[in-house]
């Protein structure tokens, strides 16, 4: 029986989740609203009205060009989460239809390496890197990304295939089909909108990442998140160049995430309501 | 046709084997003005050079040291040349990790390289780092507010002066602050500050055998005084106040006095940013009369890595950037007053410039005033005014910084702040095998 809500419960609900959403949006804003003050206004205390200059963005584009460091982000970003998927698909496939007695420990310890900081094994890293030449290579960035969200992808991933039935496998099966037609004609179709999910939001964690991109690259291979970095500055004002540089990194992501929202919000509630 | 096709293949192979020739140097940096300007600045160093080229990698400082240290430790090599300061210099040089500096070419004039900065590049006698832009500490201080208070800021004030003119000065109700000091916790924020200030006091890290020396009342007066100074006269919150949170404050007109590097009076005097830019007064830092003044000494310097394959370029790039000829190259585009300052000694004999930095002089006294080879009143076994030139000092010298900010903010009193300080102190040079 489905419970009445009055109206007056749907409005306030409604306003709840505005102020929660303007609460945690206001961070981004704020970051904006400062890229359009000078460095002057920027220092001057809480003011939510810039003067709207755009000198800022003048000084961040002269100053280190945006172009480049966007590109890797991309580069690094889309590519470590293709490389994910084709790895944590067969993964989270046999996990979910198949599963074995280990199947469980293992999906907790997969999980339990992201617990442990990642300065920890900073060095090994570094060296490793250091000794196969992939030291500021894209290519390296790519697969260190890779495999520090791997763990989120499997488990992303085998969270959604279980919620398919293996009943319309079995029908699949029962009425011939082979299992390259079982994968290609019926699970891949229900499949799809939870691997764009996860794909959706493991871009924007690799396009985050913020503690291998700045350690592991110097020139050639920094992203956006390098970017940001240059412009901290431990004696003088930067407030507005910074919040420029922000803003210029995150645009790209915040528009993605704008328009794939239903699917990231649905890839971040799977399994929530049976 | 056969003519123009030869011709061609000619130029792409000589444009190929330039390409191979040119050589490209990858510089680690910080984010500071002078730096940025810098890096706007180099086409007259690839004009003089055109087979070297630059690629440039600014970071924020902490990071940058992090990356530089892992990069030197491992022996990585991603870098040719490295911006690090004074506390590194010594101990990595000690460790062989940079290269000695001796060929910056005929005409770099090293003894012009201001003494005290040199002293603290070199070790043995031979230079390390080049010093791109040096800074000492001073008072700075509101004219106006000082006059309103009926006192002179005299050219070498006491720290006994300076709590009275705060007492005089601080009025809360209008948002002014008697002083404003670091608090912000970490080896590099409030314990460069109060490290540089407790040598006024007398008190040091360590005894000539290394132990640590927080038990002596040397430093419960220079901490005592601190907190007292900054319960009464500071503004609110100070115990995170870094340099860049003060230097909003002041720049607002909301410290009488603020005791920081030398380098924040170009901030605080440029009318674009301050608005209390004309009335900003520069006196040394503090003494107590015992013969040292509580002002530190840094110079971001540029060294080049023990690891580069390009030693004899970047050697070429540092002796470019921190040449007599960039300083007349800077005052030509962008005047004087943007020269950087605090390296070489014929910048302040220069009347050009000491016309358009009203502040040169006191900054040349007060870097003069700096000696760290002999930082304290008391024999010491180590070198660094602000810090101490150790590996563990880094560590060291953030734990302590947490439990005096504690005290700042009356966490913690200020003798058990002391008694943790020793005990963390102690428990370091024990395991560093300093002491028994």
């Amino acid at each position: 029986m489905a419970r009445a809500v009055s109206t007056q419960h749907k409005t306030i609900a409604t306003a709840a989740a505005w102020i929660v959403a303007l609460l945690i949006f206001f961070p981004i804003l704020y970051t904006i609203i400062t890229s359009f003050k000078s460095e002057q206004e920027a220092i001057q205390g809480f003011n939510l009205f810039p003067s709207g200059t755009t000198e800022s963005y003048t000084a961040v584009e002269a100053q280190s060009g945006y172009f480049k460091f966007f590109l890797n982000s991309v580069f690094l970003s889309v590519g470590s989460t293709i490389l994910a998927l084709l790895v944590a698909i067969p993964a989270a496939w046999s996990m979910a239809f198949s599963p074995g007695k280990w199947t469980k420990d293992i999906l907790m310890w997969m999980l339990s390496t992201k617990m442990m900081p990642a300065v920890a094994v900073l060095f090994p890293i570094y060296l490793i890197f250091r000794d196969t030449g992939l030291l500021d290579s894209r290519i390296g960035l790519m697969i260190m990304l890779m495999l520090i969200n791997l763990p989120i992808v499997v488990w992303m991933l085998y969270t959604y295939f279980r919620e398919i039935p293996g009943e319309i496998l079995e029908a699949a099966r029962m009425d011939g089909a082979s299992l390259w037609n079982e994968i290609v004609y019926v699970l891949t179709p229900m499949a799809v909108p939870g691997i764009a999910s996860t794909m959706l939001l493991n871009i924007i964690l690799a396009w985050n990442e913020a503690f291998w991109t700045i350690r592991l690259t110097t020139t050639e291979a920094a992203p956006l998140t390098a970017f940001i970095s240059s412009f901290s500055s431990p004696q003088g004002l930067f407030w507005a160049k910074l919040s420029a540089a922000s803003t210029l990194a995150i645009a790209p992501i915040l528009i993605m995430g704008w328009f794939s929202q239903k699917q990231l919000v649905r890839g971040l509630t799977f399994g929530a309501v049976k | 046709m056969k003519l123009r096709t030869l011709t061609l293949g000619l130029l792409s192979a000589s444009t190929l084997a330039f390409a191979a020739h040119a050589e490209s140097i990858t510089i680690a940096t910080v984010n500071n003005g002078d730096m940025v300007r810098m890096q706007t600045l180099t086409d007259d160093f690839t004009a003089k050079n055109p087979d070297i080229q630059l690629q440039w990698v600014t970071l924020e400082e902490n990071v940058l040291r992090e990356r530089v240290t892992t990069d030197i430790a491992t022996k990585g090599g991603q870098y040719d040349v490295m911006t690090i300061g004074t506390y590194e210099v010594p101990i990595w040089a000690k460790q062989s990790w940079l290269l000695p500096l001796d060929k910056l070419g005929d005409d770099y004039d090293i003894k012009d390289i201001i003494p005290a900065i040199a002293g603290g590049l070199s070790v043995d006698g031979t230079l390390y780092a080049a010093p791109f832009y040096g800074e000492s500490s001073f008072v700075m201080y509101r004219k106006d507010l000082m006059e309103k208070a009926g006192l002179t800021m005299p050219d070498a004030p006491t720290w006994d002066f300076i709590k009275q003119a705060a007492d005089k000065m601080t009025d809360r109700a209008n948002g002014v602050n008697g002083v404003c000091l670091r608090g912000k916790a970490g080896w590099g924020e409030n314990m460069a500050f109060l490290t540089a200030m407790s040598n006024s006091f007398g008190a040091r890290w360590f005894d000539e055998n290394w132990k640590p020396q927080f038990d002596q009342p040397e430093w419960k007066n220079t901490l005592q005084f601190y907190v007292d100074l900054m319960k009464a006269n500071g503004p609110e919150g100070a115990s995170s106040n870094g340099f860049n949170e003060n230097l909003a404050l002041f720049q607002q007109g909301k410290c009488g006095m603020w005791i920081d590097a030398t380098v924040a009076a170009s901030f605080v005097s440029d009318p674009k940013n301050s608005t209390v830019a004309d009335k900003v007064g520069y006196a040394l830092a503090p003494d107590n009369g015992l013969g040292k003044r509580g002002n530190w000494l840094w110079a971001w310097s540029l060294a080049i890595p023990a690891g580069t394959q390009k030693a004899d370029a970047a050697q070429k790039f540092v002796s470019w950037a921190t040449s007599k000829a960039y300083a007349e190259l800077v005052a030509s585009k962008e005047g004087w007053a943007n020269v950087p300052p605090g390296t070489r000694s014929s910048l302040y004999a220069n009347p050009e410039y000491q016309k358009a930095a009203p502040f040169a002089k006191m900054t040349l006294d007060s870097i003069n005033a700096a000696d760290p080879t002999h930082p304290t009143v008391k024999p010491v076994p180590y070198v660094g005014v602000q810090f101490v030139a150790i590996p563990e000092f880094q560590g060291l010298g953030t734990t302590v910084g947490q439990l005096f900010s504690a005290a700042l903010a009356g966490q913690t009193s200020v003798d058990d702040a002391l008694k943790q300080a020793q005990e963390a102190a102690t428990a370091t040079m024990t395991e560093g095998g300093y002491i028994q």
